[in-house]
């Protein structure tokens, strides 16, 4: 009997959607496995949001609630949880492939013992065993992976796992939170972009290439994305000229999404920027190239100056979703 | 400041990435091998800190003989010497399996601070700077695109969610590099010719003690069951004409027929 763990991860006060996606393929994955899908969460008055993660089908919640567990920290969060892992061990343990999601996994699969995949995009449970699917050379290939260990960890990549509703008892089992030695500690904390859509949980992503021929023009692709409710992307040529911060950059040297739409503007489709964008539903492409390889890889395509295209489309846009 | 910089030959992220079906690795034929962009930043960093503070930089793989060509880079841009790990029974090792066999070769090293890419660009595993710091006891700040040398702390600034943090940490620590923390410097053709005459020495997995299961497959905690290629994508439709008239169509094939607006 494997039962399957999600581990919680909150946002301003929230559950991330990546959260819920977990428990929704969790339900799943702990009937193959024989076991029960049960939560984990940790921070400071989060007790509350167990009952959410019931409604996507934990039966139960182990929560550690203490002020020291407020904000991330690597340590604090890797001590506390390779100890109820350590105690309970379930046989499968899953992560948001988030930036801290990352950075806890390791940690947890050095103290543990226990094999690890990250960016997990696929799940599934054969014999008994998690396996998984992974992209890899940003999204050249997929690799799929077996463990050979008891307990098996995988980080999921957000927007993998459509959601599920299902009755779980969401029963709160309190654990201490027993924080230990800390040696790294956060001094400052900068938000920039407080409210801004993560590019790697963005629904729609609109993203401005070399194209662009400066920063000023990003105006552009933010008007268009406030209609869509989209993220920003860039190219890595944009962000080499200082145009865009390397957070927005889309490609192998930055990051891998695949949301519904992708609206590539002034992006002529580099191999590297292909590779971090192809897994997209549906991709639009503006280009006054007619041969820009960009237009091999989008289901729509618009050849001409995107100087002309890009109001109109914002115009059409606002028409069409109004 | 003593410094250990971890890297990896990896594929140029140019390449064409080809995989034959089933296999467990891709064709390596007509690949063009490069030092791991992210680790290209670890060795500048780690140089950076050097000039201004004096000691020494070891660079330090684990991989076949061919990926000397990438140790000789991180040499060639001033490092002081290299250890490869060198056998074939290190190969196939997953990150949990690299991380122990390069922990073995850290220890035989006085070391200050280690610093690794905060991934490499062929496997995309992003673990073995974090595991390597775990098994070592050290703590670790990953993504760093900032860093602050105070004595024997460091003040490390990483990407999170919506903007940056700034953590305070001891050394000896562990940090992975990402894009932005520095501009890594060419290797210049003295450094290139010197490169050449540094020390790069071949340990086995005999020299640092370890034992067939703790490497390579047989150490790894998991496991490539097979390697396979993205659905390729359906060529579409392209519009050319006046704006005006195209991207009306365009919006509403995208509400009525893709469905995503």
């Amino acid at each position: 009997m494997a039962n399957v763990w999600v581990i919680a991860e909150v946002k301003e006060g929230s559950l991330k959607k990546v959260t819920l996606e977990m428990l929704s393929k969790g339900q799943e994955l702990a009937s193959k496995a024989g076991g029960a899908l049960e939560g984990v969460l940790l921070g400071s008055g989060v007790e509350a949001l167990a009952a959410e993660m019931g409604k996507y089908g934990a039966s139960k919640v182990y929560v550690a609630d203490d002020a020291a567990l407020a904000d991330y920290n690597g340590e604090a969060y890797a001590n506390v949880l390779a100890k109820i892992i350590g105690e309970n061990k379930p046989g499968i343990v899953l992560l948001g492939a988030s930036i801290n999601g990352k950075d806890l996994a390791p940690r947890l699969s050095a103290k543990l013992g226990a094999g690890l995949a990250s960016d997990v995009t696929e799940l599934d449970v054969e014999d008994g065993k998690l396996a998984v699917t992974r992209p890899i050379f940003a999204g050249k290939a997929f690799s799929k992976i077996v463990f050979k260990s008891d307990i098996q960890i995988a980080t999921v990549r957000p927007n993998s796992c459509p959601l599920a509703e299902a009755a779980g008892a969401g029963e709160v089992v309190k654990v201490a939170a027993e924080i230990g030695d800390v040696k790294a500690k956060v001094i400052n904390k900068e938000l920039t972009g407080a409210g801004k859509i993560e590019l790697t949980e963005a629904d729609i992503i609109v993203s401005g290439g070399r194209g662009m021929k400066g920063p000023e023009n990003y105006k552009l692709i933010e008007d268009m994305a406030a209609v869509l409710g989209a993220a920003v992307g860039a190219s890595r040529a944009s962000v080499d000229a200082g145009w865009r911060p390397h957070a927005d950059q889309v490609g192998q040297t930055g990051k891998t999404v695949s949301p519904t739409l992708y609206v590539a503007v002034g992006i002529s489709g580099a191999i590297q920027h292909l590779a971090g964008m192809s897994s997209s539903k549906c991709i639009v492409a503006v280009n006054k190239d007619p041969e820009a390889p960009i237009f091999k890889v989008a289901d729509y395509g618009m050849v001409g100056d995107l100087f002309s295209i890009v109001p109109i489309m914002t115009e059409e846009l606002k028409k069409a979703t109004a | 400041m003593n410094i250990i910089a971890l890297v990896k030959q990896v594929p140029d992220t140019e390449t064409r990435i080809k995989v034959q079906p089933g296999a467990k690795d891709i064709d390596r034929e007509g690949v063009n091998f490069v030092l791991n962009p992210y680790d290209e930043f670890a060795v500048e960093e780690s140089l950076k800190i050097k000039e201004a503070q004096g000691g020494n930089v070891v660079i330090m793989t684990m991989g076949a003989q061919q990926a000397e060509e990438a140790v000789r880079t991180a040499l060639a841009m001033g490092a002081d010497r290299a250890v490869r790990l060198d056998g074939d029974d290190f190969l196939n090792a997953d990150n949990f399996a690299t991380a122990k066999a390069l922990v073995k070769a850290i220890q035989n090293e006085e070391y200050d601070l280690i610093f690794c890419g905060k991934q490499a660009v062929d496997d995309d595993g992003a673990q073995v700077g974090t595991l390597v710091a775990a098994m070592l006891d050290l703590p670790c700040v990953n993504q760093v695109v900032k860093l602050e040398v105070a004595g024997a702390t460091l003040k490390a600034t990483r990407e999170i969610e919506g903007g940056s943090e700034t953590i305070e940490v001891p050394t000896p620590c562990v940090i992975t590099a990402h894009k932005g923390l520095n501009e890594p410097r060419y290797p210049s053709l003295p450094g290139i010719m010197k490169a050449k005459r540094k020390e790069l020495k071949a340990v086995s997995s005999g020299d640092l003690g370890l034992s067939a299961d703790e490497i390579g497959a047989a150490g790894s905690k998991t496991e490539v069951a097979g390697l396979s290629m993205p659905p390729e994508r359906k060529a579409g439709q392209v519009f050319e004409g006046e704006p005006a008239e195209i991207v009306p169509k365009v919006v509403a094939l995208l509400r009525d027929e893709a469905k995503v607006i």
